[in-house]
């Protein structure tokens, strides 16, 4: 912004000389921070009219001024709609023609007089209508008989759709390459119609439980340009159904039977139809040793392969597998419980050419398997060691993994700064870092991290207890960092919270719970210089009224967290929630319930604010590391997070 | 009643019990069934019932039912409190005034009548005869079949008349052998011209009666009549008979004349003249005429080895010339029962007088239909942009799916704010009543409208007609439109094209 300011004020007219197209190229450039091209436009007039020309794609948080912001930017093609709280169907009437792209994913109270008014961008081409319930058969009839041209349909959670509005799309809408249909009550009536759409290449069933195998097996023909199809949760699909599918839609690349019927011989038979198929998951199914083996012999392309959370994953079955599939890109074994390092050592062996690795919560695999990984697997992009028995010397192995963007550490309690300071220096790519509850961490690994790998967006230091503020004030040079958590870091106190708000301008996503030290000091700065900020978890920190109601600056704010804040008087937090006028959704204890103004709340909720009462009772550290020990039993990281 | 009820109960039981002849098993409903349809007979046909009952009481006087009525009627009459003792007394008494000669008058009185009723008959046939020559002799067949029912049955009652001259032990014989075949008679033809008068000026009245005979009676007799089919069902029967495919000559065809399709009854009662629909309702309601009819003889279906003797199956044919039911029509398709005939008669070529008090648009001519439609009148009305409204949605869809452009429109919803559903709203309204209101109404006044969809559709349909509304339409500024072809969609495209912005203007909730 300033170097555009500087360069306008001496010469007023230089601009003028530039046809708007060249200026538009140099737009096309401004696209790191949403609030340079905020900044450009209020230059002068002239850039303000350009400005208003450039823009194609525009996402706001609240839908007041759709008609005012769709005036202004008339060439608007892309309308993302789905951050919006509360979208009525009024607020709609104003869709023009021009739209090619819509989401208007979550808007829950949309009717199907809102669909009629989707019907009137008649060149639309996608549409995502995930969760809007209360649109049924009728507004998706319109939108088939409006939008002929749409290419991509997302009727995800949509459960007033069902068999007739899904024909009449099939019907309709021909050019349909994309269709999602997750959860929808369909039944087989509709789904022959959609398979005989020409274009069809890529169909989401998810938890259709209305489609079993007679439609699949009445398939004779078509659908011969499906090329991705997931079925997960289809209970009532089995291998009968899966093969009549297979051989009728022989050109599958992408397959995914997640949660569905038993993996065995008979249903791995039925792919063997599928010469082109890439990536299969099998995510939570119970699978066998054999239907392994013979996924290994028939699927001759595959280079994808989900066995997260399957039971009967055996080292027989996956180093059989993946001895035959050399060619596996990414592999997922999370919860595999079973296996040792002798399939780590079969897959590093095999599949030298792995771009991403999961195995969360593989507690079986002992700490060498992961020097194996490091001195093998060098293309690996993705690396998810949650809950691994890895030490010092699987990371410094691991650390030759260059292209490496994504690495997740969490609860591994036996790394520490030697081992990841060799991530730091090595890993410049990494954008993504999990070290949640590895509490061997200290501040110099971050200070490694934070100087080797600057383009790092998301790192979580959850509870590792050595962090201070020096590690804030060094990730506050990575400039590009939008997601901070660091629950339970008592050391840290406002200082580093503003040293982070005022380098980290991308800043969108911040939990400081449990970190009591940081106070109303290091709220202000942050309401100041984040102006992204969408997300905050204050719970269990010193901020008071004070610090809050300086929240209400952000305005892009919409999901908040306060839980047990001392300083906090029920007067300040509604001061506050009137203030923030984005916000979505909002986490307050039980007791605020009976003395916030009950008007207020209605009046938030009425703005489209939901709220989401909390009745928790203070816990200590020692009591959540008690919940944890017991929890961690059952694996999956996020299903603690998700408890906590 | 009431008194008179249990009167008639108890007359029941101790007649019967006098009678040591073969009872019908499960005596006890039989005889609580018959008390209820007494009182059917004495609650709604009353007027008129008792007209019936002087002049048959003395038509089959001599026989035994005849008797026990009167002992009935004297029974009603004479009680005060001590009936326990006096049937005994009153038996003796029958004997003397078994032989009435007033009754007797009244009997040749009306046999007279008759007569005079079938000449008018044959002189109809005889002038039809001459106006259609090329009639084929199925028909003659038909009218001679009639005719010779006719004076069968007027032999018959000749002779019970003067049968009450014999000696009285005779009488139950003579009765019943006397009664069954006018009974049979009923059967298969329709007495028009034997009983003209019954229930005609009474329709309706006569109808409720029957209808709830009949719904006791298909209860009780289940799966004996399969015959008794519900009227509304029978339209589907009537339409699955066009798949129908028997080659012609394999059945004999018949053909009722219009007369006989609009009489009410085809069943009378002989004692009392009581009309039915059904000939299992006439043998029900004949049991409370005396215990002779109360034989599982009496009760079984009649004719029933004569029926199965006639190879040929029976169809119909409908009398209008030129319907595709009629036999002369070229691509002649039959009617499979009587009841079809009825049906496809009155929808087909009688005028629509039951009109939907609801929608008042919909007409009918079987009250049936009108029922069934009155069941969704109003009530998931799937609605297309052109206008045509559907009863179910996937009917809605299949019709979507078939043209092009056709759009589903928004049903109102009762529930939604009408600020925020403006144009979908006024859609579904418009269809709603659009036959008998005015356009400017519902389209413009947002107020209004709340008020109409408050009220009666029907009794605000005549309000909106006034003038002053209608000019009032014309001060509003209308958007050009393309098809003005009908006048409805002229309505609907001028509705649209306005009310968006009215709804979104006048609604400052949601510019907030």
């Amino acid at each position: 912004m300033k170097k555009q300011k500087s360069m306008t004020e001496p010469i007023f007219n230089r601009f003028d000389l530039l046809s708007d197209e060249i200026v538009f190229l140099i737009l096309d450039f401004l696209n790191d921070d949403p609030l340079d091209k905020k900044s450009f436009s209020l230059v002068c007039k002239s850039f303000h009219a350009i400005e208003s020309r450039h823009r194609k794609i525009l996402k706001p948080l609240r839908s007041e001024h759709l008609a005012k912001v769709l005036i202004r930017f008339p060439f608007i093609s892309y309308l993302d709609l789905s951050l919006c709280p509360r979208i009525t169907d009024s607020s709609l009437g104003v869709i023009s023609g021009n739209l090619v792209e819509i989401d208007l994913s979550n808007a829950t109270d949309l009717k199907d007089l809102a669909a009629a008014s989707i019907a009137e961008a008649k060149n639309l081409e996608k549409l995502w209508l995930v969760r809007c319930k209360s649109i049924t058969d009728i507004g998706i009839g319109c939108i088939a008989v409006g939008c002929r041209k749409l290419k991509l349909l997302s009727l995800k959670w949509c459960f007033g759709v069902g068999d007739l509005g899904v024909g009449l799309i099939a019907v309709k809408c021909k050019e349909i390459r994309s269709l999602d249909l997750s959860y929808l009550p369909i039944t087989n009536k509709c789904l022959l119609q959609v398979l005989e759409l020409q274009h069809l290449e890529d169909l989401v069933l998810e938890g259709c439980f209305g489609i079993d195998d007679d439609s699949l097996t009445a398939l004779k023909q078509g659908c011969t340009s499906l090329e991705t199809l997931d079925m997960s949760s289809c209970q009532n699909v089995s291998h009968v159904g899966l093969s009549s599918l297979t051989s009728a839609a022989g050109c599958l690349r992408h397959l995914s039977l997640s949660y569905g019927s038993r993996v065995d011989l008979a249903l791995a038979d039925s792919l063997q139809k599928l010469s082109l198929l890439q990536s299969i998951k099998l995510d939570g199914s119970q699978v066998t040793c054999s239907g392994l083996k013979a996924i290994g012999n028939w699927c001759a392309s595959l280079t994808e392969l989900s066995l997260s959370k399957c039971s009967g994953v055996t080292d027989e079955g996956l180093s059989s597998l993946v001895t035959k599939r050399v060619d596996l890109r990414k592999l997922d074994v999370t919860c595999c419980r079973t296996i040792t390092c002798a399939s780590v050592a079969h897959i590093t062996n095999s599949c030298t050419s792995l771009t991403s690795l999961r195995m969360e919560s593989c507690t079986t695999v002992s700490a060498e398997a992961f020097v194996l990984i490091g001195q093998r697997c060098q293309f690996l992009e993705e690396l998810d060691l949650t809950e691994n028995n890895i030490d010092d010397e699987g990371l410094k192995s691991i650390s030759r993994c260059s292209q490496l963007a994504s690495l997740k550490l969490g609860i591994c309690p036996n790394i520490t700064d030697k081992g990841l300071i060799h991530i730091g220096i090595c890993c410049s790519k990494l954008k993504e870092l999990d070290l949640y509850r590895s509490a061997g961490i200290t501040d110099l690994s971050i200070l490694a991290i934070a100087r080797g790998c600057t383009v790092i967006e998301t790192i979580n230091i959850a509870y590792c207890k050595n962090i201070t503020d020096r590690s804030l004030v060094s990730l506050s040079k990575c400039s590009k960092l939008n997601t901070l958590e660091s629950r339970g870091c008592p050391l840290i106190t406002s200082f580093g919270l503003s040293a982070v708000a005022m380098g980290c301008k991308q800043l969108t996503k911040l939990d400081i719970k449990n970190c009591q030290n940081i106070d109303d000091t290091g709220m202000i700065p942050l309401a100041h210089f984040s102006q992204n900020l969408r997300q905050i978890n204050l719970s269990y920190t010193s901020v008071t009224d004070v610090g809050l109601l300086s929240l209400a600056s952000v305005s892009c704010l919409q999901i908040m967290t306060v839980l047990h804040l001392e300083g906090l008087t029920p007067s300040g937090l509604a001061a506050a929630l009137l203030a923030c006028g984005g916000l979505t959704k909002v986490k307050l204890q039980a007791s605020f319930k009976a003395l916030l103004p009950p008007t207020i709340i209605e009046h938030l909720e009425s703005r489209g604010c939901v709220f989401q009462w909390r009745d928790k009772v203070f816990q200590t550290d020692r009591l959540r590391s008690k919940i944890l020990e017991t929890t961690v039993g059952r694996g999956g990281m996020k299903q603690f997070h998700d408890m906590v | 009643m009431d008194s008179k009820d249990k009167i008639c109960e108890d007359t029941w039981i101790k007649s019967s019990s006098s009678h040591e002849s073969c009872e019908p098993p499960g005596n006890q409903p039989l005889t609580s069934f018959d008390s209820l349809q007494q009182k059917w007979e004495g609650s709604s046909s009353l007027d008129y019932g008792t007209t019936f009952d002087e002049q048959f009481s003395y038509f089959n006087q001599p026989s035994e039912t005849q008797s026990s009525l009167a002992r009935k009627v004297i029974d009603q009459n004479q009680i005060s409190g001590q009936h326990d003792n006096q049937m005994s007394e009153a038996r003796p008494l029958y004997k003397i005034e078994d032989w009435d000669p007033r009754a007797m008058l009244n009997n040749l009185s009306l046999l007279e009548k008759k007569i005079h009723q079938l000449r008018d008959m044959v002189h109809l046939i005889v002038g039809q005869r001459e106006q259609v020559m090329d009639r084929p002799d199925q028909l003659l067949v038909h009218q001679q079949q009639l005719i010779t029912a006719d004076l069968t049955s007027i032999i018959v009652q000749l002779i019970s008349t003067a049968g009450s001259l014999l000696p009285s032990d005779n009488h139950t014989v003579s009765s019943s052998s006397a009664i069954s075949p006018h009974v049979q008679f009923g059967g298969v033809t329709n007495p028009t011209g034997v009983f003209p008068n019954f229930g005609i000026p009474n329709i309706n009245n006569v109808n409720k009666v029957n209808l709830s005979n009949q719904t006791d009676l298909t209860s009780y007799h289940g799966a004996e009549q399969n015959c008794s089919v519900e009227d509304h069902e029978l339209k589907s029967e009537d339409d699955v008979d066009e798949s129908e495919n028997l080659p012609p000559g394999s059945y004999e065809i018949l053909q009722l004349e219009k007369e006989e399709i609009l009489a009410p009854h085809t069943h009378f009662c002989t004692i009392c003249g009581k009309g039915f629909k059904r000939d299992a309702n006439l043998r029900m309601h004949m049991r409370g005429h005396g215990d002779e009819y109360k034989t599982p003889a009496a009760l079984a279906k009649p004719n029933k080895e004569s029926s199965s003797e006639s190879i040929l199956i029976k169809r119909y044919s409908c009398p209008y010339v030129g319907c595709k039911r009629n036999k002369d029509h070229k691509k002649f398709q039959p009617l499979k029962t009587i009841l079809c005939v009825k049906n496809h008669y009155k929808r087909t070529h009688c005028d629509k007088t039951y009109t939907c008090s609801r929608c008042n648009a919909k007409k009918f001519s079987v009250l049936a239909d009108l029922k069934t439609h009155e069941k969704h009148c109003g009530r998931d009305k799937w609605l297309c942009s052109c206008g045509t409204t559907f009863s179910r949605k996937d009917k809605l869809f299949g019709h979507i799916a078939l043209f092009q452009g056709h759009t589903p429109a928004i049903p109102s919803d009762g529930s939604s704010d009408r600020g925020q559903s403006s144009e979908a709203t006024k859609v579904g309204q418009m269809d709603f009543d659009f036959e008998s209101r005015a356009p400017s109404e519902s389209a413009f006044q947002n107020a209004m409208d709340i008020k109409v969809s408050g009220d009666d559709p029907t009794s605000f349909s005549q309000l909106n007609f006034d003038t002053s509304s209608v000019s009032r339409f014309h001060e509003f500024p209308r958007p050009p439109f393309e098809d003005a072809g009908g006048s409805f969609s002229f309505l609907l495209s001028g509705a649209c094209g306005y009310l968006p912005k009215n709804g979104r203007y006048s609604n400052p909730n949601d510019m907030e």
